[in-house]
């Protein structure tokens, strides 16, 4: 059974190259492609603002733009970074989730899932055009 | 209980609250002072608690306690304020139950206590509910030697306010997000301008002029609403005054300014500290360049950067002492050499800490 579709994902993948190799060159993409990747891109940022100002995200009403107007004073830009109140370095989506069991007295998101990527997407739009600046305080 | 046992009850009571008026409680005083001593005085200020119904008799916690925790320091205070002013935003989404929770905190004051409008007190039924509570919406009065302007700053254009939205609901909701691009420049309006023309009318120029607003009556940053839309004509009013101070909430942190002979000071939130507009990558922001920012808030401590604060009134002029709950306290007074508001130990540069630094 195994071996089956072992066998069938192989020439799925010879016919995919082959045709990729006929059709298309990786090295070109058009003014369209572009604008179709951005607009994919703000989708995701559209709905991390979404979920920003909602009142839902946490378990209390509290949201997260309640204190973080924009996004303001979380610092996307310097994380990974050493927090110091828990102790080790941590990455900006392990605050995401230690604000919404906090303040927004809500259950953390998985680290993995649509809502933490769009969040992530959002913050780092407001905070775009800033040098990265990892381990900063 | 025996009389002696009352009495040194008493003397602790005292003692615990001159400790605390030493530094270690989180308040937020003004002094006016006079060229009489006598007539120097202190009153408390309280602002933005933002209480918040989550349903049935639950409140947001956070909150509750910020505000819990300032009215019951208030009331500790030696010397005992002469008053206290609440400076808006009792309520997050103006409704009864958060009203009604907020007016119950605050009527544990032992002061007379008077109550400035917020935008999140209003835009549910325009403020009909808060004024049933607490009064009028904008009034004056006299205080040994001072007159104490309070105005409803956070009024709105009419067609904001009375045709574009489909329910109360929604419109309150627009305006209590800070960053929300649909919501509206807050101002004092036609109306209360005129008011305020005809009540300063008969307060002579030499008498001290301090101003409650909750926006600031300065033009700061729009997209946050630290604004006032009509800000210079209110300004022009206060401008015969040898002495005038405007005081004000909403922005949940430390703020001083000096436009002309006004003084501008801001007081803390006792809910939730707010960003800085500068450390919002993308504002285009006017910002006043004397403030010395209040530090940073760590957010593992829930109280930090929140407070409330003392003022003094000495001759006239305004010195806050902003009492933190994480922070060491910050007095911020106005200086008659320089003839603007001064943070008596950080104003120098060379001054600063680094949780100082705002990005």
């Amino acid at each position: 059974m195994w071996k089956k579709y072992a066998g069938i994902a192989v020439v799925v993948v010879i016919l995919t190259v082959a045709a990729a190799s006929v059709w298309v060159h990786t090295d070109e993409f058009t003014g369209e492609d572009l604008q179709r990747w951005n607009k994919e891109y703000q989708s995701v940022v559209a709905y991390g603002r979404e979920l920003w100002v909602s009142a839902e995200l946490g378990n209390n009403g509290v949201s997260c733009a309640q204190c973080h107007p924009n996004g303001a004073n979380t610092h996307p830009e310097t994380y990974p970074k050493f927090q110091q109140q828990l102790g080790k370095v941590v990455a900006l989506r392990d605050m995401i989730n230690w604000c919404l069991r906090n303040p927004l007295e809500g259950d953390p998101l998985e680290l993995d899932s649509a809502e933490m990527i769009a969040i992530e997407a959002y913050l780092m739009t407001e905070r775009k055009g800033v040098a990265i600046a990892p381990g900063k305080h | 209980m025996s009389s002696r046992s009352t009495i040194s009850r008493r003397r602790f009571l005292k003692a615990a609250g001159m400790a605390a008026g030493a530094g270690l409680l989180p308040v937020s005083s003004v002094r006016l002072s006079f060229a009489d001593e006598k007539k120097d005085f202190t009153f408390a200020y309280i602002s933005d608690a933002h209480i918040q119904h989550i349903r049935g008799t639950k409140f947001v916690r956070n909150w509750d306690r910020g505000l819990i925790r300032a009215v019951a320091e208030t009331n500790l205070m030696v010397p005992e304020p002469d008053f206290v002013m609440f400076g808006g935003d009792l309520a997050q989404l103006g409704t009864k139950p958060e009203l009604d929770h907020g007016a119950e905190m605050l009527s544990k004051l032992k002061h007379k206590t008077y109550c400035v409008m917020g935008e999140h007190d209003y835009y549910l039924d325009l403020g009909e509910h808060w004024s049933k509570l607490f009064g009028p919406q904008y009034y004056s009065f006299d205080h040994k030697g001072v007159h104490f302007v309070v105005l409803n700053s956070i009024l709105t254009f009419d067609e904001w306010t009375h045709e574009r939205w489909p329910s109360a609901e929604q419109r309150m909701l627009e305006m209590a997000g800070l960053d929300n691009p649909n919501g509206s420049p807050f101002m004092v309006g036609e109306k209360q301008r005129d008011w305020l023309k005809q009540d300063l009318a008969a307060v002579p120029t030499t008498t001290p002029v301090v101003v409650f607003s909750h926006s600031p009556i300065q033009k700061i940053y729009k997209g946050w609403n630290f604004w006032t839309e009509d800000a210079e004509e209110v300004q022009a009013l206060l401008k015969p005054y040898a002495s005038a101070t405007v005081l004000y909430g909403h922005v949940h942190q430390i703020q001083y300014n000096q436009i002309g002979n006004i003084a501008f000071q801001s007081v803390m939130a006792t809910a939730w500290p707010w960003p800085y507009p500068e450390s919002y990558a993308h504002a285009e922001m006017d910002w006043p360049v004397m403030t010395v920012p209040m530090n940073r808030a760590d957010p593992f401590f829930e109280r930090d950067a929140t407070g409330w604060q003392t003022v003094d009134l000495m001759k006239g002029r305004t010195g806050l002492n902003y009492t933190l709950y994480n922070n060491t306290a910050r007095t911020v007074k106005f200086c008659t050499k320089t003839g603007r508001p001064r943070d008596v130990s950080y104003q120098d540069e060379s001054a600063r800490i680094p949780p100082q630094m705002h990005y």
